[in-house]
């Protein structure tokens, strides 16, 4: 399919465009233009040798062909001298160098909104559509265009650098890019499972690009292990938690990808949060679960991040290796009260210590917080269960 | 690019503060002053002494204070030549009033045609 070879190469010819122009839209058009004229020649005259090379030749002389024709234009991208460049020699493009790195660091640098680095990395990197991404985040698409333009216009007059940060400034910078992608799995975990999947093909782009980073191959190893586990989370709609889950509808291969690459971060000695929450999720995996072995992760995992949400998870694992009233001592020192799941929570350790009355409390706050359908009902069959 | 790093101060930061403490603060705003990359700059004297004007009518209007009534005040700002935003970032968190419970604002200037 014509179409599965756009979608692969896009970010790959639009970032190396936009180190060419130094503007995201002009880049953004002349790579449609030329994906338009692919889509037109290809199938009649045969896919050329070097698709990436093709298209980027032809979008990079046709946005010459324009700044040459409009004055204005030229003028505002002070990066390009347009009476200097060259048009591009068909030798030339067999050394287009990857750029898709520099492009990622500019979409999810933190002069961005965060919704905008999303949009931006799915639009860009992703090769989504301005109406794809809408949809998906359910917004209206003149919301979303003008989300996109507003950014496009910050990255280009701000002077956001199109490059790979330097050392002193990477972890922060991936943190974010990282932070980026888990975002977008997790909108993709609620039930759009189109974003779930385009997250595991970012992380994988990102693992690629660099193989060296322990913390990128804990975030694809984390998604991967939860991805495995998406088919039986529920069944017939209905909210299913780990415990009751029919394992057999877990993807073993998905499970031992996400292994393996969670093995070669440890390898690299990563012990950041996402390496931590890939080894707890692989551990989930397991059966038996070793609860105790998970506690002692989420120990390590709230101490780098001091996160509340984080020490509630590690009181569910406190609960799960049978300490139920330790794990509310822990649950009620949390200052969480708006967290449906600080309630949901706290019900459920309430209901098996049999303090039925306050876990009636818990689950009806929680169930005030909740705007998931599937999640309402399965608190409502827990509140008629006691 | 030009960039106006707009400093935002609070201005009860220094109550209390002793004569030396007072000249190792103004000897870092000079660091970032002589930063080869600064090309002007600022300091105005404090708020007390803003008096704003607006026109209306033809009529000019006179009034004691600062435009803007906020807990942050304008206090100076420095242009600064830099190629991207991550310099004028990294300029901007060398300056004092940013970890005193103020900010920094870095707007770029709008590039006349050449």
């Amino acid at each position: 399919m014509i179409e599965d070879v756009f979608r692969d190469q896009w970010g790959r010819v639009l970032a190396s465009l936009i180190g060419f122009l130094g503007d995201v839209d002009l880049a953004e058009e002349a790579a449609q233009e030329a994906f338009a004229t692919a889509a037109e020649r290809w199938p009649r005259d045969g896919e050329p040798g070097n698709p990436v090379g093709w298209l980027v030749r032809t979008a990079r002389n046709k946005a010459l062909d324009r700044l040459r024709r409009e004055k204005n234009l030229a003028a505002k991208l002070r990066q390009l001298d347009v009476r200097e460049a060259v048009e591009m020699e068909l030798d030339a493009v067999a050394t287009i160098p990857d750029e898709r790195l520099e492009l990622v660091f500019t979409c999810c640098h933190p002069a961005l909104a965060t919704e905008a680095q999303v949009a931006l990395t799915l639009r860009t990197l992703g090769g989504l559509t301005t109406d794809e991404i809408a949809r998906a985040f359910l917004v209206a698409p003149e919301t979303m265009k003008r989300r996109l333009s507003r950014a496009k216009a910050k990255i280009r007059d701000a002077g956001i650098p199109f490059a790979v940060p330097p050392d002193h400034l990477l972890p922060d910078r991936l943190a974010a890019v990282l932070a980026v992608v888990y975002l977008i799995f997790n909108e993709g975990y609620r039930g759009r499972v189109d974003l779930a999947a385009e997250a595991i093909r970012l992380g994988g782009v990102l693992e690629q690009l660099m193989p060296d980073e322990p913390e990128v191959k804990g975030l694809l190893a984390l998604m991967q292990c939860h991805h495995a586990r998406r088919k039986a989370r529920f069944t017939g709609g209905e909210l299913v938690l780990l415990d009751d889950q029919d394992r057999s509808l877990w993807e073993a291969d998905r499970i031992s990808a996400g292994r393996a690459l969670l093995d070669r971060a440890l390898a690299l000695g990563g012990r950041g949060p996402y390496v931590l929450q890939a080894a707890i999720v692989s551990l989930q995996c397991a059966d038996p679960v070793d609860w105790p072995q998970i506690v002692l992760l989420y120990d390590e995992l709230a101490r780098l991040t001091r996160s509340a949400v984080v020490e509630l998870n590690r009181a569910v694992a406190i609960a799960q290796s049978g300490s139920p009233s330790e794990a509310l001592r822990v649950v009620d020192a949390l200052d969480l009260d708006g967290y449906q799941y600080f309630h949901s929570t706290r019900a459920e350790l309430l209901r098996r210590l049999g303090r039925d009355t306050e876990a009636r409390a818990a689950y009806t706050r929680a169930l005030e917080l909740t705007t998931d359908a599937a999640e309402r009902r399965f608190l409502e069959r827990r509140l008629t269960e006691l | 690019m030009q960039y106006a790093l707009l400093i935002y101060v609070d201005p009860t930061a220094q109550d209390g503060w002793n004569d030396e403490e007072r000249r190792a603060l103004t000897a870092e705003y000079l660091a970032v002053r002589d930063d080869a990359r600064v090309t002007g700059g600022g300091h105005l004297q404090p708020v007390h002494t803003a008096t704003t004007i607006r026109v209306q009518d033809g009529e000019t209007l006179v009034t004691d204070g600062p435009f803007a009534d906020t807990k942050e005040v304008f206090g100076g700002y420095y242009l600064f030549d830099a190629d991207d935003l991550d310099a004028a970032i990294e300029v901007a968190s060398r300056i004092p009033a940013a970890r005193m419970g103020g900010g920094v604002e870095i707007r770029p200037l709008v590039q006349l045609p050449r």
